[in-house]
């Protein structure tokens, strides 16, 4: 028994962690709610209980899973760039201005026209990165910073150039319908971004893990004086791996651009680059975890949704949820006692047996 | 004049199981210089943390001015009048002379308020009044090491420490500092205090010291005046003894040389020549060994040699090519390997698993991987044979490095460097911290390699594995060869200890 | 184009300036401290939040101005505390907690909202107070000059002060020298018996009393009520304004100063045809310029040879 806690520890302690904060939100919704029974059904229930509100799980999953795995890489460096949140909304401002101003046949104009977000992202990847990597300037201001930048210049060629004047408030141009993504499943706003963001997992799983890139983004992660001892090229990794956490996340903000509201109208920061750090943290960079996580994320958002809409709790219960279900997981020494008195009982089993010492 | 300090029977045993001191006792007498001296591994950084309270020992006592005292932490030793000047220096570098100094102690202006005045006058006050010139206004970034130093001893003074260990003060120093530190010390002794000196250095210890105390292996091999021990006694008593072990047979066929070092020299950032024209060569076949206490240079040495660290001048020729200058992985792609000294810092990534460990400098060829894309397949099954080879005690190829004791994450790393079948192979300490049967290993696969036709470079503080390897030797002192030997039967500790402690020297 | 640059030499927005200024000024003194001690503090967004949000709360509830300024004060040093619990007692990546604790202070201040006013994100049913503007006698006759510092709000005059304060406590008192040492080397402190995690605890709870101050500015000065994320991101532009100031006193003033300006400047131009973007964008820019310079400069004064440099920091 306590060989298997060991093994599989960290996986137990972000369960208990989750756990834990799906406690105290029934606690609170039972406590708050003057109709807790009906409450808690709809907070917990809710996102399942019609076709609609799955979708919304879904719809949303979809920009976190892209960022999570977008911020996974870097952390997986050990670099700490935040700048998803920034690449995602310069790469689709950018991204919307191409493809309003090109035509050309779906099949070749919707991979033309992620591609250019997901360069202008990697891009904005590449600026933490190379400050990082030649004069050990802090990627974290620096990523911090260039999200803002990006956000003041993303407004500015969509509000300036970019603006359709005869739509009632600031928005760009429709863009045209060869760039959309389109909705599949009906009833829902389920679109291709999703196969997309699910397709990107499982390329981002071979890669950081089949690769020799990956292996070498993961080795400087463990131990950078290692990785540089046996002869990996610290430079470009820390370099590139910023890069390539830049470029998914500029497709991030495209596919929602595309699949969901078909024109640039975000006039305040969507925030999906801030979830992407909330899921990478508790799927410890992993893509697979990663998209749990994000689907867990999302059933909590919608389940706060449903619960705002139909009951008298407010949908921001489910931030403060996912804010101490992170301070728990990302607390390494929570539940570190335990896991200490238990490595010492296996240690003196291990004794008892006459497993040889080595 | 009594004895300040005494120290009865400290046993001190690290959770590794290292038996750092077995029972070491020494009398410090009131208003002496006494050094203490010893290799590394002899134990007396262990006595030196135990006194100062950064170490708890299992057994002994400790007496100061005749009463038995208990030291729980530095602030313990401080009160009672102990100070340390340890041998990377503990200032705050934005701050200060006289900030650095007052620290912890600030002296107020009414109840909330540092009185920084005052701060500078007070170090202007003990600065004056042990002679030890310092600028009590200039930030410690801007100041040479010798003042740094200055201010180090300066803190425990101005704490009232009667008391001062200084631990291998001079490694930092060059030669006019060491000389200006000693006509310190002078001053200090002027003023009744009293100074314990870790050193390696002989010939300063000679210099400086009145009282010697010498530890070998955890114990106090003797105490005596020092003016009645010439140096060549003192490093018969460190490392003079009949050898207990086998020498390994010699090398059947010595070949050309693989590794060929000439007129190497580093200077440091902070102006120390570290390594001054140093020039040898390692053959095919052969193992040369480098005899030394730790440093004297060893490690900027491997690190130049493997392109972890840029040399000021000199050639290092790999068969004939100039590596200088040239990166790590270029420097392994002409088949040099390297069993580094800190293998938790360099030779493993203790959370990746032992695959990952394995192929870290050869993950990018073939069969490893083929184009991008790593063949695990192949890898596990590699790393299967590398544990059995090298008998890895591990449950699978897929556990983690940090699931292993030391003994077998040193064979992980052996294992690696030695199964690329380097043509040079340079091994730093590698045999440090780990159990007899891993050791046992690791210097027969050293032989292996050497008869198998490798140059193997050995750096070890281990004075026994030097003279039990080596086909030859050559001893390192303050950044110099001082001497080659040639043939190694037949030599002890007694031959090399005087160039390893900077007595002798060849011309 | 000339009424508009007359509008910006007025003193009119030298005075826009100082009161846009002060919810910048004071998280930036607060993550100025943290950093001094090696613990950059980058939930200023949050704490920011809790205290605004506790000020309306207990100045409508209360009725009492002295009361929900002591009770903002303590929301936002809470706040701290609990960082610097996670942080130093749980090992947690102070980064990593801090962006947790945002967002904890975003939707707890949201969901008490609603719980004890009902209001939906913005407290418009509570009668909440302000603290109060003061014009300065004799200051505000003088031409020009009177106009700009005259007639600012209690907090903005206490902003300026704070940053004297700021400065008293990093080089005049044994607490600002202690954290000074603990931010440059932990070690170093330790050896004269100063407790490292004490004192990073201290500054924690320091930047909280800034911070806590910017929100209450906020909520009872700047406008009079809470609103949802009412902080926008100020919290982190104050990083952007400390990190260029060098977190020393002085700077941080500079750089919440130039920020200040660029807000100002940006709610000016907003009329005209010069985009506002560009002009808001600059502060961010100059940051990652002055990071790259000192970086560049930090980075050649240690090698004075090329040197393959051995440590990853952030």
């Amino acid at each position: 028994m306590e060989k298997f806690v060991l093994k599989y520890f960290n996986l137990i302690r972000t369960i208990i962690a989750i756990a834990i904060g799906i406690i105290i939100s029934i606690f609170v919704i039972y406590v708050i709610s003057k109709n807790p029974g009906f409450s808690l059904k709809s907070f917990l229930l809710g996102p399942f209980l019609s076709k609609g509100r799955l979708g919304n799980l879904i719809e949303t999953a979809s920009p976190i899973i892209f960022c999570g795995l977008a911020i996974s890489i870097p952390f997986q460096a050990e670099q700490f760039n935040i700048g998803a949140e920034g690449a995602l909304f310069i790469g689709a401002a950018i991204g919307t201005a191409f493809a309003v101003s090109t035509s050309m046949p779906m099949i070749i104009h919707i991979p033309l026209v992620l591609l250019v977000a997901g360069l202008v992202g990697a891009f904005w990847g590449f600026i933490p990165g190379i400050l990082k990597a030649k004069w050990n300037a802090s990627e974290l201001v620096a990523s911090l910073m260039l999200n803002y930048v990006a956000y003041f210049l993303g407004l500015y060629i969509i509000n300036y150039h970019f603006r359709d004047k005869a739509a009632g408030y600031l928005v760009s141009y429709q863009l045209p319908k060869t760039a959309w993504l389109s909705q599949f499943v009906p009833g829902t706003r389920i679109h291709w971004g999703i196969v997309i963001a699910f397709v990107f997992a499982i390329l981002v799983y071979f890669f950081l893990y089949h690769t020799t890139l990956g292996y070498e983004i993961r080795m400087t992660g463990f131990n950078l004086h290692f990785s540089r001892y046996g002869g990996i090229n610290v430079f470009k990794v820390i370099i590139i791996s910023q890069v390539i956490g830049g470029f998914i996340a500029g497709i991030a903000g495209m596919t929602e651009v595309m699949g969901i509201h078909r024109r640039f109208n975000w006039q305040m920061s969507p925030g999906y680059g801030w979830d992407g750090v909330v899921v990478a943290i508790i799927g410890r960079n992993h893509p697979i975890s990663i998209i749990f996580a994000s689907l867990f994320l999302a059933y909590l958002r919608v389940g706060g949704q449903v619960l705002n809409l139909l009951s008298d709790i407010p949908s921001e219960v489910v931030t403060v949820i996912e804010a101490i279900i992170i301070l728990l997981i990302t607390a390494e020494a929570f539940l570190e006692q335990w896991r200490y008195r238990i490595t010492i009982k296996e240690a003196e089993r291990k004794e008892v047996e006459h497993e040889p010492a080595s | 004049m009594g004895v300040i300090l005494s120290v009865e029977n400290i046993v001190k045993i690290y959770p590794n199981g290292v038996i750092a001191n077995r029972g070491v006792s020494v009398e410090i007498e009131e208003n002496t210089i006494h050094a203490i001296v010893g290799e590394n591994g002899a134990g007396k950084t262990t006595l030196m943390k135990v006194i100062f309270g950064i170490e708890k020992a299992q057994e002994g006592k400790i007496y100061y001015k005749g009463k038995e005292i208990h030291i729980r932490n530095p602030l313990d030793a401080i009160k009672i009048g102990i100070g340390m000047v340890h041998q990377h220096l503990m200032l705050a570098p934005d701050l200060t002379v006289s900030e650095n100094l007052v620290l912890g102690s600030e002296p107020l202006k009414g109840k909330f308020f540092l009185d920084t005045q005052k701060a500078i006058e007070i170090t202007n006050e003990v600065s004056k009044k042990y002679g030890l010139d310092v600028p009590a206004d200039k930030k410690i970034k801007d100041l040479p090491i010798g003042i740094k130093q200055r201010v180090e001893i300066l803190k425990a003074l101005f704490r009232n420490a009667e008391l001062l260990i200084l631990d291998e003060p001079t490694s930092v120093l060059t030669p006019q500092e060491t000389e200006v530190l000693f006509k310190t010390l002078r001053e200090l002794k002027k003023h009744g205090k009293t100074i314990i000196f870790i050193s390696h250095k002989l010939k300063e210890v000679k210099k400086i010291a009145d009282k010697v105390t010498v530890m070998r292996d955890g114990k106090v091999v003797a105490t005596k005046d020092a003016k009645h021990l010439t140096e060549h006694d003192i490093a018969y008593l460190m490392v003079g003894r009949e050898i207990s072990f086998e020498r390994i047979p010699p090398p059947k066929k010595v070949g050309v040389p693989l590794l060929t070092v000439r007129n190497l020299s580093y200077v440091n950032e902070e102006s120390v020549e570290v390594l001054k024209n140093i020039s040898f060569e390692v053959k095919a076949g052969e193992i040369l060994g480098v005899a030394g206490v730790e440093g004297n240079g060893q490690t900027e040495l491997v690190e130049i040699l493997t392109g972890l660290r840029e040399a000021t001048s000199g050639k290092i020729l790999i068969k004939g090519e100039n590596i200088l200058g040239l990166s790590p992985r270029e420097i392994r792609e002409k088949k040099v390997s390297h069993i580094p000294e800190d293998r938790m810092k360099n030779g493993v990534a203790d959370k990746a698993t032992l695959e990952e460990n394995f192929i870290v400098d050869r993950y990018y060829k073939s069969p490893f991987s083929k184009g991008a894309k790593l063949d695990w397949n192949y890898i596990q099954d590699y790393s299967n044979k590398l544990i059995k080879d090298f008998n890895v005690l591990a449950s699978s190829p897929k556990a983690t490095v940090s699931s292993l004791s030391g003994g077998n994450i040193q064979k992980v790393v052996v294992a690696r460097e030695l199964s690329s079948n380097p043509m040079v192979l340079i091994a730093d300490q590698p045999t440090r911290g780990i159990d007899v049967g891993s050791e046992e290993l690791v210097h027969n696969l050293l032989m292996k390699a050497r008869d198998e036709g490798s140059a193997v470079f050995l750096v070890s503080a281990d004075l026994d594995e030097v003279l039990k390897l080596s086909t030859r030797i050559v001893v390192i002192y303050n950044g110099e060869i001082v001497a080659r030997f040639n043939k190694v039967d037949g030599l002890t500790g007694k031959d090399l200890g005087p160039y390893m402690l900077g007595i002798k020297r060849e011309e | 184009m000339s009424p508009l640059l007359k509008s910006i030499i007025s003193p009119d927005f030298g005075f826009a300036i100082l009161r846009v200024m002060t919810p910048i000024l004071y998280p930036a003194i607060g993550v100025a401290i943290s950093a001094l001690a090696g613990s950059i503090n980058i939930a200023l967004e949050g704490i920011m939040l809790v205290s605004a949000f506790t000020g309306v709360m207990v100045s409508a509830f209360t009725g009492n101005l002295f009361l929900a300024l002591i009770m903002g004060i303590l929301a936002g040093v809470g706040l701290s505390a609990l960082l610097g619990y996670f942080h130093l007692k749980l090992k947690a990546n102070i980064i990593l907690a801090a962006i947790a604790l945002n967002m904890f202070a975003s939707g707890m201040t949201i969901f008490l909202l609603y719980i004890f006013a009902h209001d939906k994100g913005t407290s418009s049913s509570l009668k909440s107070l302000v603290f109060p503007s003061y014009q300065i006698p004799v200051i505000k006759d003088i031409p020009i000059l009177g106009r700009i510092i005259s007639g600012h709000n209690i907090l903005t005059y206490f902003a300026l002060i704070s940053v004297v304060i700021f400065y008293y406590i990093i080089y005049k008192t044994p607490l600002g020298l202690r954290i000074r040492a603990v931010g440059q080397n932990p070690d170093a402190a330790e050896s004269v018996g100063v407790n490292v995690n004490k004192i990073k605890m201290y500054s924690l709870l320091l930047s909280g009393v800034f911070g806590a101050l910017g929100g209450l500015y906020l909520s009872m000065g700047y406008v009079s009520w809470f609103a949802r994320d009412m902080t926008a991101g100020r919290g982190f532009i104050a990083i952007a304004a400390s990190a260029l100031g060098g977190n020393l006193p002085l700077g941080t003033f500079f750089g919440s100063l130039l920020f200040g300006i660029v807000n100002a400047l940006a709610i000016y131009l907003a009329s005209l045809e010069v985009p506002s973007e560009f002009i808001q964008m600059i502060p961010y820019v100059a940051t990652i310029a002055a990071l790259a310079i000192y970086s560049i400069q930090a980075m050649s004064k240690t090698k004075r040879r090329k040197r393959i440099s051995e440590e990853s920091t952030t």
